[in-house]
């Protein structure tokens, strides 16, 4: 294989680069993967018949997209780590940009400020929007009333709501309407409009998931619904609860367009979300990267950085949280596959083809 | 709130006036449009074993599934006739779903134990699901699966996953689960179709053990089991378009041996179905 991915660069080499006036390094990269792919075919047809060789070129095929994919995230993330790192210093958590000038050097300050107004905003969006998703999601899955076709349909629409289209509703009925002042908590009502759809319908497909089995169970013993629900359903299904709230956050972590509009400018730190300005991360990465001034530039790139940071530790805590509910951790989850072949249907094909009791 | 007293001596099953009897009078049942059961008549005698045997889809679950009210879950399901515990109609009479599936308890063909609790806590699920004070928590968990033949294998480790068992041990967990609430009668629905023949015998002998205290109803495809486990014996049938009915019942004896229908004796020869 890496032979005959060589022997397809030096081609799409010699023709694209020396024989033709081509350029770019999209074109060049497509055409080698395409005359890889060929050769990759011929070269396997040779040896084996059609069914094997297909195989082994689909497989090629999906290895390299998968490659493409994950080529992609590395570059980003990678690119973030490499502009924001240098400028990075321990005090970009502990200090905010109020002694901050124009000509001070970009390790100056920090992003105090926006790391707290980001975790606050999101903090509060979850209490919103946990609730509500998780509800609603019980209402979809388990009560299955008539009003379930019109829910579910509302709320696949208020996923496709942009975040811009949130905030200037927050905007609007709260700010201008009701007469309140931009605040971070007016910022987290923006995200929660965001959030709230995700929860909801990431949760019902993972209750969907829960075995019907189970809820028979719970019935058959003399089981009160509502019981059944909190005793039986949401904890079976937990670990992808918490997924489906870590991917709600992920969601709105990054959204620039609330605190744009409902969170006013401010530089330095604001511990309360529920009065004056405050700041979040997002918007501190747009507002500085747009400033005509370079360390100004290298302080939305350490924003950003940290930021990505922020996301990474959001998902690595909730996984450690799922994983270690119980201490030994059997059977828990329906959606981490790890753990999938514990559950107690699987469990049982297993022993009955296994023959032992 | 009822609270139940495990530290009663003797049996439980509601002993204060005999074993409760469990019958049913005419019980036809349908789905949508589809007549699957009509006119069924069968009497469960109280402490002992009935088996239900019929070919597949003759509507011998169905007919299971009537007797503690699982059947009016599926939404478009609809029935009648009269089925009585204790001459009291479990769906005209006073009785609530909850409290007819609580006094009649139910076994299904898959183990499904509760994941996200461990073993001691399915034992007492159904106590905590129905919102009913035990007296003594302990207490219950030994005894049911004591009752269920599981005590031995899990007493030291109870506060271990259930999924964690195997198939056999996790049928009896879900068997002393049921028992736990003490149930007058119990329902079990093919317990020993995922199970390999040395649990299926472990299970057996929990059936065996357990019927002197509550009554038990079992569907089963095998007939083998039918005769090792059962004192009385229902022979359901369902031919080509028509709704399922009872051909015969009788004592599990008689029905292997001399019973009355030919389609009976092809059956239990295992000359079809």
């Amino acid at each position: 294989m890496g032979g005959v991915a060589l022997a397809a660069l030096s081609l799409v080499w010699l023709v694209y680069e020396q024989l033709t006036g081509l350029s770019g390094g999209l074109g060049f990269f497509l055409c080698w993967f395409a005359t890889f792919l060929i050769m990759y075919w011929i070269v396997q047809r040779q040896r084996h018949d059609k069914m094997a060789a297909r195989d082994r070129l689909v497989t090629v095929m999906i290895g390299g997209l998968a490659a493409v994919i994950f080529a992609a995230l590395a570059v980003i993330i990678g690119y973030v780590i490499f502009r924001g790192y240098s400028t990075l210093r321990l005090h970009f958590f502990t200090v905010d940009q109020r002694h901050v000038g124009p000509l001070s050097p970009a390790t100056a300050g920090g992003g105090l400020a926006a790391i707290v107004g980001s975790l606050e905003q999101v903090g509060l969006a979850l209490l919103i929007s946990v609730p509500l998703g998780v509800g609603t999601a019980v209402f979809l899955s388990e009560v299955k009333g008539k009003l379930g076709r019109p829910v579910r349909i509302f709320v696949e629409a208020m996923n496709g709501i942009p975040s811009i289209l949130a905030a200037i509703f927050i905007y609007q009925i709260w700010l201008i309407e009701a007469h309140n002042q931009v605040s971070g908590f007016a910022v987290a009502m923006a995200l929660s409009i965001s959030m709230m759809p995700t929860v909801a319908r990431t949760c019902e497909v993972v209750l969907r998931l829960v075995p019907g089995g189970l809820r028979e169970g719970s019935l058959a013993l003399g089981g009160l619904e509502w019981r059944m629900v909190r005793n039986v359903v949401l904890p079976t299904a937990r670990t992808g609860i918490i997924t489906a709230i870590v991917l709600g956050m992920a969601r709105v972590v990054g959204e620039a367009a609330p605190a744009l509009i409902d969170g006013g400018e401010s530089n330095t730190v604001n511990w309360n979300p529920f009065h004056g300005p405050q700041d979040d991360l997002p918007y501190f990465v747009y507002r500085l990267v747009r400033e005509p001034i370079k360390a100004e530039n290298l302080r939305a790139w350490t924003g950003a950085m940290v930021l990505v940071g922020i996301v990474l530790v959001l998902f690595i805590v909730a996984r450690m949280f799922s994983g270690t509910w119980h201490p030994l951790g059997w059977g828990r989850g329906l959606i981490d596959r790890s753990r999938r072949s514990r559950s107690p249907l699987i469990e049982t094909d297993a022993t009955s083809n296994g023959g032992s009791s | 709130m009822t609270a139940i007293d495990t530290t009663r001596p003797g049996s439980d099953a509601a002993n204060k006036d005999g074993p409760s009897r469990l019958t049913a009078h005419g019980v036809h049942a349908w789905f949508g449009n589809h007549h699957v059961l009509a006119d069924v008549n069968l009497d469960m005698t109280p402490l002992e074993v009935t088996a239900l045997i019929g070919p597949s889809g003759c509507g011998k679950s169905t007919f299971l599934r009537l007797l503690n009210r699982m059947h009016e879950l599926v939404p478009s399901a609809t029935l009648a006739g009269h089925i009585e515990l204790d001459e009291v109609d479990i769906y005209r009479g006073d009785l609530s779903a909850t409290e007819v599936r609580r006094r009649i308890g139910m076994v299904f063909q898959k183990p499904n134990p509760f994941p996200a609790m461990s073993i001691a806590q399915n034992v007492l699920a159904g106590a905590k699901l129905g919102g009913i004070k035990l007296a003594d928590r302990d207490a219950t968990v030994e005894r049911a699966l004591t009752r269920a033949g599981l005590w031995n294998e899990v007493k030291n480790r109870l506060s271990m996953n259930g999924g964690a068992l195997s198939g056999g041990q996790q049928q009896r967990l879900c068997i002393a689960r049921a028992l736990a609430i003490q149930p007058e009668v119990l329902l079990m629905d093919e317990p020993c179709s995922a199970l390999d023949p040395t649990s299926t015998r472990r299970v057996e002998e929990t059936i065996g053990e357990i019927c002197s205290e509550v009554t038990v109803v079992i569907v089963t495809h095998n007939m083998q089991q039918a005769f090792r486990v059962s004192q009385q014996c229902a022979f359901f049938l369902a031919t080509e378009g028509e709704p399922g009915h009872i051909v015969e019942s009788g004592p599990t004896e008689k029905m292997f041996s001399e019973p009355d229908d030919q389609r009976t004796l092809d059956y239990v020869n295992g000359r079809f179905g």
